[in-house]
């Protein structure tokens, strides 16, 4: 005999999310295997943006390279740029002076400024709250303008060179920085009352996604996403490059407030107090940025000698790492990117197991992943 | 309807002669006419007025291009939807794809008709008309259930399937919310429950300051009532960064227009059955407006009661753009574990309260001391 719940016959549903779907932060595709609305298995389909990054580098010389690492990750360029000219530098063993160095740290916290912005602002259009979304367009708004004052573009901003930064700092641009960041630091309390601390929203993060810190170590996981498990590490202090062991600022954690440690709501929460310390750094380079040349000495054509580099570097997304090999020519022999976004993706599959399908939505977004950059 | 047929009669004795039943019929369609122009202008002009109000609360202008202020906008819109290409999809089940923005529509459309707009303006006082409100409005769930399913889209399905659990969990939690107002006035009709809510005390005559159960049974209806027509932070039937739109992402064009306006005819038959039933309906505070000549009591009336209305779905608009939106089992757990008991005592207080203070409410017998 049959019970009823046998004789009811049900089966599991595969749903394509994305490529093209509001949430997936661009062109990636989850197939969802679910049993009505609970998930069974989530795989990440990942290569519809691939361009061949990593090939187009080995066929421009190391200078061409600059403006296609803005489309490695377009919402944080300028930290692109910056890591590119530093892998660079240390495999030709250039120094930039210590004027462009200063400039980099700059524009490098505005950028992670505006990127947490956009991840704060889609992560909580993501919710179903869509006003936040567009309070954070509009600071980022005013970082553009700064960004534009430096380079005249608003988004892919190809500003550093190797050796140094392209222009020095227009007049007024530091005081302008300043007014911002006067402007931007109580909105990060706004944005708190707003929604942080919202009830609804925080039931919809806490203990959603779990990552304890050995997972996420064991898969990885690097930035605010890795910090966000409890793991102290950020590369601006733990392996400090350019001018950062000079300043003072703090290595944001989760904490687990609102739920378990590394939550949904401990990686959003990492990003908000992120972007308050990147204000701190930020009047510390201003108050300390010295006079002096921003570009130092590079040869028109320049043949670094045959060796091989690993330059990670703290990128909004996580560790952005260049792997060099130079043969001694213009061009580099090999090139190969560590992306963020890319490696948070192998922990999505087994995270996901058994969330609603709106939690994969709250998980993508607490990623804060960017397609660009997962498949360069 | 035959009152006013017959008062027609007898004021115009040119159609004296026309049989009793065409004037009867010409009044059940002129009057349709009008609900019919008035629900599709309130949701023309609501459309406006929520993407203002959003745009106002979002930091941006909204719409500003068609007319002064934009305020064409809605019309910009219709026609554009009008003149928009009909897309079925291939694999679609084309009769009930077809039906379902009409069932949709129609259930939020005919609660009208117990809407009482002023002293006399009422379609049809039904005296079961919150019972038919709760009737009617739940042949939404059927259209909503069939576009899901007709779409043949995952989504759509997966939208349709949570706006049918919503629905039907949150009409409790909806029925028990408003049913201390039908208590208090001893009927189901909506326009005896606005006049049991008259009298000189004022703002003291609605049910809303009757006694602290109806003022807690106000609040207790107006967030199920959201849940109930899916507006935000409820909207997961359409949750957009979930389900892409819900069960209506495979409508365009006209059916489109349909579900949308089906939509805020729901914000105004909530914000309607809340003012009526609560917040004095058509009522003048410290003002007899049925005492008035009829064609001035019923233009005060009628005003009254829409702006006491316009306010109410004016806070929809603004809950709409400040909160995020719950999860599938939390709005569960909020129906069955929270609104459900809470309704429920809330209406078990109202019945002690009645029979123990005899009916009467706090304000009156404030106004008896005295």
């Amino acid at each position: 005999m049959t019970t009823p719940a046998e004789a009811l016959h049900t089966q599991e549903m595969l749903i394509n999310m994305g490529p093209q779907h509001p949430s997936t932060h661009g062109v990636l595709r989850v197939l969802l295997r679910t049993d009505g609305e609970v998930v069974v298995n989530a795989r990440p389909d990942m290569g519809y943006l691939h361009r061949g990054l990593e090939k187009i580098g080995e066929r421009v010389t190391y200078a061409q390279f600059m403006p296609f690492t803005d489309r490695l990750d377009y919402l944080a360029a300028m930290n692109c740029n910056c890591a590119w000219a530093w892998a660079v530098e240390k495999l030709a063993g250039i120094e930039a002076p210590e004027r462009a160095e200063y400039i980099r740290v700059i524009v490098c916290e505005l950028n992670r400024i505006s990127s947490h912005l956009i991840a704060f602002g889609s992560f909580t259009a993501d919710m179903g709250a869509f006003t936040p979304f567009l309070y954070s367009i509009r600071e980022r708004e005013r970082v553009n303008d700064l960004f534009e004052m430096t380079c005249g573009n608003r988004l892919t901003y190809n500003y550093a060179r190797v050796g140094g930064v392209s222009a020095d700092l227009p007049r007024g641009f530091l005081e302008k920085t300043k007014e911002f960041l006067d402007y931007f630091e109580p909105k990060i309390d706004e944005y708190n009352k707003l929604i942080s601390y919202n009830k609804i929203f925080v039931h919809r993060l806490a203990n959603v996604a779990v990552i304890t810190g050995e997972e996420a170590v064991a898969y990885g996981l690097t930035g605010p996403n890795l910090r966000g498990s409890g793991v102290a590490f950020d590369l601006r202090k733990d392996e400090p490059y350019s001018v950062y062991p000079k300043l003072d600022f703090q290595v944001c954690v989760g904490s687990g407030e609102r739920g378990t440690l590394g939550d949904c709501f401990d990686r959003y929460m990492v990003r908000i107090n992120e972007m308050r310390e990147s204000v701190k750094i930020l009047r510390q380079a201003i108050a300390r940025i010295p006079e002096g040349p921003v570009l130092a000495k590079v040869p028109r054509v320049f043949k670094p000698a045959a060796a091989e580099v690993y330059v990670r570097t703290e990128c909004p997304r996580g560790e952005t790492g260049f792997y060099v090999i130079s043969d001694g020519t213009v061009l580099p022999n090999r090139l190969k990117i560590r992306a963020g976004s890319f490696v948070t993706m192998n922990i999505f599959e087994k995270v996901t197991r058994g969330l609603m399908i709106a939690d994969i939505v709250a998980v993508i977004g607490s990623f804060d992943i960017i397609l660009p950059e997962i498949d360069r | 309807m035959e009152a006013l047929a017959r008062s027609l009669v007898q004021a115009v004795p040119a159609i004296a002669g026309v049989p009793f039943w065409t004037v009867t019929l010409l009044v059940m369609v002129v009057t349709a006419a009008v609900l019919l122009v008035f629900a599709l202008t309130f949701g023309g002009v609501g459309s406006y007025v929520l993407r203002k109000v959003a745009g106002d609360i979002q930091v941006r202008i909204g719409p500003n291009r068609v007319g002064p202020y934009g305020i064409l906008q809605f019309l910009a819109d219709g026609v554009k939807l009008i003149l928009k290409e009909d897309i079925i999809p291939a694999k679609a089940d084309r009769f009930l794809f077809v039906l379902a923005p009409y069932l949709v529509f129609i259930g939020s459309f005919a609660a009208f008709v117990v809407v009482p707009f002023g002293v006399g303006l009422i379609a049809a006082d039904l005296n079961i008309g919150v019972y038919y409100v709760m009737a009617i409005t739940s042949l939404v769930v059927v259209g909503i259930l069939m576009a899901g399913w007709a779409s043949n889209n995952k989504w759509a399905l997966l939208g349709g399937m949570r706006a049918a659990a919503q629905i039907v969990s949150y009409e409790i939690p909806v029925g028990m919310a408003i049913l201390p107002a039908v208590l208090i006035a001893g009927s189901l009709s909506l326009q005896d429950i606005v006049r049991s809510q008259g009298g000189l005390l004022g703002v003291f005559g609605w049910n809303l300051f009757h006694n602290p159960f109806t003022f807690f049974s106000f609040f207790l209806y107006f967030t199920a009532a959201q849940a109930e027509t899916n507006q935000t932070p409820f909207d997961l039937p359409e949750a957009e960064s979930e389900l892409v739109s819900g069960y209506n992402v495979e409508y365009s064009g006209i059916r489109y227009a349909f579900f949308f306006l089906a939509e805020f005819g729901d914000m105004f038959i909530v914000a309607a059955l809340a003012t009526a039933c609560f917040l004095g309906g058509w009522h003048v505070p410290f003002f007899r407006a049925d005492a008035l000549p009829a064609l001035w009591g019923n233009l005060l009336s009628l005003g009254v009661f829409l702006v006491k209305a316009f306010g109410l779905v004016l806070v929809m608009m603004w809950v709409r753009w400040t909160l995020p939106r719950l999860r599938v089992d939390q709005l569960m757990r909020m129906a069955w574990k929270y609104l459900v008991p809470l309704t429920f005592a809330n209406l078990l207080g109202v019945s002690l309260w009645l029979l123990v203070f005899k009916g009467k409410g706090i304000p009156q017998m404030i106004a008896s001391i005295f």
